[in-house]
């Protein structure tokens, strides 16, 4: 009942969310048309802007635009004009899904077991060594360690390509570089989690039953650990999932990343529109689930 | 990091005396000969704490070192100061790291360290004056939205929602382009170009704060909200504390804790966000230099036949180590000011 309540809700934040990005880009001043090559003439531009019904007032537009919508339809890329919105997000957005969800696995692979294990060896060495390898990882931006790692192995080493996204070997370095910095993430929320949970009661209590430490950790503690990290991985996700511009462009992946940036930079109305809403929709169904597995690990858990 | 130990008697505390302030973390009201502030004690954990305290003498180290150069490159005069001058071009183009040049030359010439230590200048101010703007909106917003409460509050939370949903790439791009469109139809830009380069980064600091505030206003909030009905804030309401009072005695001080923590957690990001716009090429603009366009600068140079390494490995390097530094150092103030992490 609870999460039918919020998915209905949802419905009026996307159209608050479309109407804000739409009114976002049209203070901008200047258009998507101000970096053509060549200057039009006056009638031409005049032409133009009506035939994308940029002389109507914006909400006119908004309306059109909502209209349009409701057919499933994103309009017009302004920029990159022998294509749809929904072309570009047809042939981009299963690349940038692909690379992100490799690289979600990637930074769970990691995170998790680096977190569980520098907390349970909380002092020694290990947590040391483990807890400094998760903070320098958060530390290192995709764009210093895309191009350390295309110098080692693509150029120096030359074990994996330098780019592009074709055979499964082409798959191997991007999501590393850009999972990186989540696995740290993970692997910081994973530890702290996890010193939370062991200084808890139920796991006192399990303990002074005579439960042995790893089925203890393994088994109690960790239920209750994860949680942190469940949660942090609904926008997580929704980020690695729209692809990310500097990984994209050092790897020449033809994702949707690039045209994230690009779109907000020619000021291409349906594109950042289009976009916008795609990220919204993901973040918003992805904390649904997240919230909804909330209630499946921890008992404890309800909502009205 | 707070001993296990420790952390137990926290909750034995809050236990004892249920109206004091949460900071507070040793027993000190059961011993009265150990007899010190919040902030004291704080102090004294954070000193305990050794990532924290290299962090900081780093970071130290680097200001004074940024601060130095320049004045040592014009009191030596003459060729060094020639050859060190981050914007001088030369013909030693890509020279690999030696005695002449510490950190090697770029495609122009120019000397790599000089450009690092100049490009700090814009690096870390962009995070100290991006991380101020942030205090300031999400402070505000925050506090605003916990003390009024109602339907004020809910009103504030959803701009901050909806401005969650929002990819802050577009959010910024939109932001910056809209400014910088503003400055050039102003009169600044025929009057002096240097000036207006000035003000693009300025624009720069204000555009990243005014997008980093979100979760600043949400933790404040969120403390604010539990503070107001805590009973020493009744007791003063009781007593007849008028809303500013208990703003500035009572609220406020507690809140500073988290607040300091989370803004030390605030300046990393902002420097990371400024050298991920600046190598996009929205930052700052040549000739001037942050970190994020030297690494731009040095990944344009990638390529199978030579490698240029120490174009991406020292500004690379001294933007991670100093991430590094910053990390640990708001890491170290949230484990003194024992701020949960929620």
């Amino acid at each position: 009942m609870y999460f039918l309540k919020r998915l209905i809700f949802a419905v009026p934040l996307l159209l608050v969310i479309s109407a804000l990005a739409f009114a976002l880009v049209h203070l901008a001043p200047g258009g998507p048309f101000d970096r053509e090559r060549a200057p039009a003439s006056p009638e031409i531009e005049r032409a133009i802007k009506a035939k994308y019904h940029l002389d109507e007032p914006v909400w006119k537009q908004y309306f059109r635009y909502l209209g349009d919508l409701a057919h499933g339809d994103f309009g017009v890329s302004l920029k990159y004009r022998n294509h749809t919105v929904n072309d570009i997000i047809a042939q981009g957005l299963p690349v940038s899904m692909l690379l992100g969800a490799l690289a979600f696995g990637f930074a769970m692979g990691v995170g998790l077991p680096v977190g569980f294990f520098t907390a349970a060896r909380r002092g020694r060495w290990e947590d040391y060594a483990g807890s400094f390898f998760s903070m320098l990882v958060v530390c290192v931006p995709g764009f210093v360690i895309a191009p350390l790692l295309i110098l080692l192995f693509s150029i120096k080493w030359k074990l994996l390509p330098v780019g592009l996204w074709e055979t499964p070997w082409h798959m191997i370095l991007p999501p590393i570089a850009l999972g990186l910095f989540f696995a740290g993430k993970v692997a910081r929320l994973m530890r702290e989690g996890m010193l939370n949970a062991m200084q808890s009661e139920f796991v006192t209590a399990a303990r002074a039953k005579g439960l042995g430490e790893n089925r203890l950790l393994l088994r109690h503690a960790f239920r209750i650990a994860v949680l942190p990290v469940v949660s942090y991985s609904g926008p997580m996700l929704a980020d690695l999932l729209t692809g990310s511009f500097v990984i994209e462009n050092i790897f020449q992946i033809p994702g949707i990343g690039v045209f994230l940036v690009n779109s907000s930079l020619n000021l291409d109305y349906p594109l950042i529109v289009g976009l916008s809403l795609l990220y919204a929709i993901l973040l918003i169904g992805l904390n649904l689930v997240v919230d909804f597995a909330y209630t499946l690990l921890d008992p404890r858990v309800k909502y009205e | 990091m707070s001993e296990p130990v420790e952390r137990r008697e926290t909750r034995v505390e809050g236990n004892l005396t249920p109206g004091r302030p949460p900071s507070g973390a040793l027993p000190s009201t059961l011993d009265p000969r150990q007899h010190s502030s919040p902030g004291q004690r704080a102090w004294q954990r954070f000193r305990r704490n050794r990532a924290a305290v290299v962090s900081a003498w780093y970071l130290v180290f680097l200001l004074l070192a940024l601060v130095a150069w320049p004045i040592v490159l014009k009191v030596s005069g003459g060729t060094f100061a020639q050859i060190h001058d981050p914007n001088q071009l030369s013909d030693a183009a890509f020279a690999p790291p030696g005695a002449q040049h510490w950190f090697g030359t770029d495609v122009h010439g120019r000397d790599v360290f000089s450009r690092i230590l100049f490009g700090a200048q814009i690096s870390l101010l962009v995070g100290i004056v991006g991380a101020g703007v942030s205090l300031v909106i999400g402070v505000l917003w925050g506090a605003i939205a916990g003390y009024v409460g109602g339907r004020v509050d809910s009103a504030l939370m959803r701009v901050v929602d909806v401005l969650y949903s929002l990819p802050t790439i577009i959010f910024v791009i939109v932001l910056l382009t809209t400014l910088g469109e503003l400055l050039k139809q102003s009169h600044f830009v025929e009057n002096s170009p240097a000036l207006t380069r000035q003000l693009r980064v300025v624009l720069l600091f204000v555009g990243l704060g005014a997008v980093s505030w979100l979760t600043m206003a949400r933790i404040v909030r969120g403390q604010v909200l539990s503070l107001r009905t805590r009973a020493f804030v009744e007791a003063s309401r009781a007593m007849g504390g008028g809303p500013v009072r208990i703003l500035a005695r009572h609220i406020i001080p507690n809140v500073f804790g988290v607040v300091i923590t989370y803004l030390a957690l605030t300046v990393p990001a902002i420097v990371l966000y400024e050298s991920f716009l600046s190598y996009l090429g929205l930052g700052v603009q040549p000739p001037m230099a942050s970190w994020g366009t030297l690494i731009a600068e040095g990944v344009s140079q990638i390529n199978p036949i030579r490698i240029y390494w120490w174009l991406i490995a020292f500004p690379g390097g001294v933007l991670v180590t100093t991430l590094l530094a910053l990390n640990f150092l708001g890491d170290g103030l949230r484990d003194a000011w024992d701020v949960k992490s929620k």
